[in-house]
């Protein structure tokens, strides 16, 4: 892949752009967050970059980074169909807890985003700054945490109504399962803080 | 719970009368069941195979979807019933009208499938109690069948306890079966 | 409310409304099951719509954390299981592409029938829903009859009807069986004279056209801005294919013609998905024909093939090498990668992050309907009630990628 959009980039922000690659063909710029909105204003309008089309954003979290305020790495996938090039831009915020994870939206750049934002912000906990309606979307409202987070335990549920008791099913409930709660799985379901059947929540 | 009516019908002392009356009703009941298919994921691609002219549903009496909780007895789940579907689920269980069964068709479920996460209902009998259990990922048509096939036979008996779908021989038995057969044929 | 002994003229009384909020809920046999559309309506004419998704989410990118590297298979599979085969290539190719690896021709050519047979199923079952929905149930039926065919085909390949899980790193689970080509070539034709006869149901009945014309409109820019790719976006005007602009496996050695739509309603998408169906039957016969009857279908690398099953019972080499990638998985090099593919929505992306080890650090997938079905409620804003039903139809979101 031509190295053009990536030179651009420096010469443009110079600073801003912490680090560059170009693995297996994708062309990368890690920025800082306080430049993120502009660097993207910038491979919008920019005629010989025309990225029109935001592919995709994600969150991945590096929790051992928490230390130097960049747990949580946004990665913005974006794509010109008129130049047919690509470049993933990435940048790093959030500390150990995840508090000041803010990054400035970019739905004002790319309709598209609005809903890619919402979703970085359900699973990883990014709140984005100037974003028209941040609410979870993949999730339910009453739901507490964000489950993408490495310290999230994939298991533990948070049901949103009771489950049913033996004393309503009228048969002992494990009847028909082959497994009971302790058996055949390496971890029990109270290591993961997930209620008991009939326990209150 | 299925509801049993009795009618008195003088001089029938052996309750000759309400036996027959009783079956009669389940007859009638098991051959026209009134599906509500909550179709949510991947098991639906077999559920509208199962509809479809090939693995014909039509001939158990089975074929006539209402999208109405109120007007449909059977409540077939099909696919995976995530946390934030499960309010949704018992509510529409709720709205059926007595007598109603349900159908857990396919592994998500009956018991979660392998999802065991945050994010899904480990099997609907968590909320809802369940009549059959359609084990596969996505089950054959054909399972399916023979799930709705047991389900008319537990409403013809009036039977309520929940039955898993199993496959009708041992594959393992077969096997071997099959290979004695030919080694003695040599 | 005033008084009505006062004098007042026609014009001036004026009687208090406000809009209604209905709620089309996740259980709504038009909303696919996992949609909620919470609509405030005035009349039947919608002013706003908050469009619900998440009803199907089942926590694949946390799961995928949790496996090995080829685990994520079954779980890719029921991303979108209307056309699973394509999701497997993709990811597929993603390992590939993170190990430099480069699969055989022969398993180049089979990936893409396989794959073609899927997305040809994904538009049958598009096409055939989006009828019954309107009311065309006949062209239901005869579309499933031609998706049973294929299923036919799939199961003879895959050993599973639905959900193969038959791609692997650095190739497919067996080789293509004995009569895979003459089966192609019996039943391709006749999905297509079914086609063709729904084709003749539905193009020329007064209804379904007055219910899909000019309905859900969308402008190139509009659907551009809004990440839509796929089918979805060529009805717009804006010949964007992944196969056509970025060609992976063998797609730049076959002639396929993209079809582009002009105006972006619920028609184009319609007649887009139709004539896909058939440049897909000319790239699978294309691809039959050129792939050899015989040699690998597997790449030859240790670090992520299974040896075969009688090294592993006889020499310990193959133990160890199996019981390495069974019990770690295949030790993918670190980095990360981005790798997309024409998905049956449209531009299926998984970005890859490894740390080396055997487990996945994060597996992305990019769904190609979850910004679509953020572009419906631009869709039906002030439009009528009864034009949700065929605009979502149209889209074609599968849940469980949507949800993912």
């Amino acid at each position: 892949m031509s190295k053009l959009v990536l030179e651009k980039l420096a010469q443009k922000f110079g600073a801003a752009i912490v680090e560059t690659h170009s693995d297996h063909g994708d062309d990368t710029a890690r920025v800082t967050p306080a430049a993120w909105k502009d660097i993207c204003r910038y491979l919008r309008t920019d005629p010989a970059l025309d990225f029109d089309m935001l592919v995709d954003m994600c969150g991945v979290d590096y929790p051992e980074r928490g230390a130097t305020n960049e747990r949580l790495e946004v990665v913005l996938h974006l794509y010109s169909i008129g130049r047919r090039h690509r470049v993933r831009l990435k940048t790093r915020v959030g500390d150990e807890d995840m508090d000041d994870a803010d990054l400035d939206s970019v739905t004002s750049i790319w309709a598209g985003a609005n809903w890619f934002e919402r979703e970085v912000f359900d699973m990883s906990g990014v709140t984005f700054k100037g974003h028209p309606d941040l609410r979870r979307i993949l999730m339910y409202p009453e739901f507490e945490g964000h489950p993408l987070l490495k310290d999230y335990p994939a298991q533990r549920t948070q049901p949103l109504i009771p489950y049913r008791t033996e004393a309503e099913a009228g048969l002992p409930l494990d009847k028909l399962a082959p497994f009971r709660e302790d058996e055949g799985m390496s971890f029990g379901r109270k290591a993961w803080g997930t209620p008991g059947e009939g326990e209150p929540s | 719970m299925a509801a049993t009516r009795t009618v008195a019908i003088e001089g029938s002392e052996s309750g000759f009368a309400t036996t027959r009356f009783e079956d009669m009703l389940n007859w009638a009941r098991k051959y026209s069941l009134f599906q509500y298919p909550f179709v949510t994921a991947c098991c639906g691609m077999e559920f509208m195979s199962l509809a479809s002219p090939r693995f014909d549903l039509a001939r158990f009496g089975a074929e006539a979807p209402r999208f109405s909780p109120r007007q449909a007895d059977l409540l077939w789940v099909v696919g995976t019933i995530s946390q934030r579907q499960a309010p949704v689920l018992k509510r529409i269980y709720e709205q059926m009208m007595d007598p109603k069964w349900v159908l857990a068709f396919g592994t998500c479920a009956s018991c979660g499938g392998f999802y065991d996460n945050y994010t899904t209902l480990a099997g609907i009998d968590k909320i809802v109690p369940c009549d059959i259990y359609v084990p596969g990922c996505p089950p054959r048509p054909e399972a399916v069948m023979d799930g709705l096939m047991l389900l008319q036979d537990k409403i013809a008996r009036g039977d309520r306890t929940p039955g898993i779908v199993k496959p009708r021989t041992d594959p393992a038995l077969t096997t071997i079966r099959k290979k004695h057969t030919e080694d003695d044929a040599r | 409310m005033e008084p009505l002994d006062l004098e007042l003229e026609e014009g001036e009384l004026e009687l208090p409304s406000e809009p209604m909020h209905l709620n089309m809920g996740p259980a709504h046999p038009a909303m696919h099951g996992t949609v909620r559309i919470v609509l405030e309506l005035s009349g039947e004419t919608i002013h706003k719509a908050d469009v619900q998704i998440g009803y199907l989410h089942r926590g694949f990118e946390k799961m995928c954390e949790r496996g090995t590297w080829a685990q994520v298979f079954p779980y890719v599979d029921r991303c979108n299981y209307v056309s699973p085969m394509l999701n497997n290539v993709g990811y597929a190719l993603a390992v590939e592409k993170l190990c430099d690896i480069v699969v055989p021709d022969r398993c180049q050519w089979y990936r893409m029938a396989l794959g073609e047979l899927a997305r040809i199923s994904d538009h049958l079952t598009c096409l055939a829903a989006m009828g019954m929905e309107l009311g065309a149930f006949t062209p239901f039926l005869w579309l499933m009859k031609g998706r049973e065919m294929i299923y036919d085909i799939l199961e003879e390949e895959t050993g599973a009807r639905v959900t193969h899980s038959f791609g692997r790193i650095g190739g497919v689970a067996h080789p293509p069986t004995a009569g895979f080509k003459k089966m192609c070539t019996g039943v391709l034709p006749r999905v297509i004279s079914l086609v063709e006869e729904a084709e003749k149901l539905l193009l020329k009945n007064r209804i379904f056209l007055d219910r899909v014309e000019g309905v859900g409109i969308i402008s190139k820019a509009d659907a551009v801005a809004l990440s839509w790719t796929g089918p979805c976006l060529r009805s717009t005007g804006v010949s964007y294919d992944v196969r056509k602009a970025h060609p992976y496996l063998k797609y730049d050695e076959v002639e396929f013609v993209v079809p582009v739509g002009t105006g972006g309603d619920n028609l184009d998408r319609f007649l887009v998905r139709l004539e896909e169906i058939r440049q897909s039957k000319s790239i699978i016969l294309q691809s039959i024909e050129r792939m050899a009857d015989e040699g690998p279908v597997n790449v030859d690398d240790p670090r992520v093939m299974l040896p075969e099953k009688e090294s592993v019972y006889t020499t310990i080499e193959g133990t160890i090498q199996h019981f390495k990638l069974i019990m770690e998985g295949a030790k993918v090099p670190k980095g990360e990668v981005y790798s997309y593919t024409e998905g049956g929505n449209g531009e299926l992306g998984f970005y890859l992050v490894s740390d080396g080890t055997g487990t996945p650090y994060r597996v992305r997938i990019r769904p190609p309907c979850f910004p679509i079905v953020g572009g419906l409620g631009k869709l039906i804003t002030g439009r009528m009630l009864s034009d949700v039903i065929p605009t979502f139809g149209s889209l074609n979101m599968i849940g469980g990628e949507c949800d993912h």
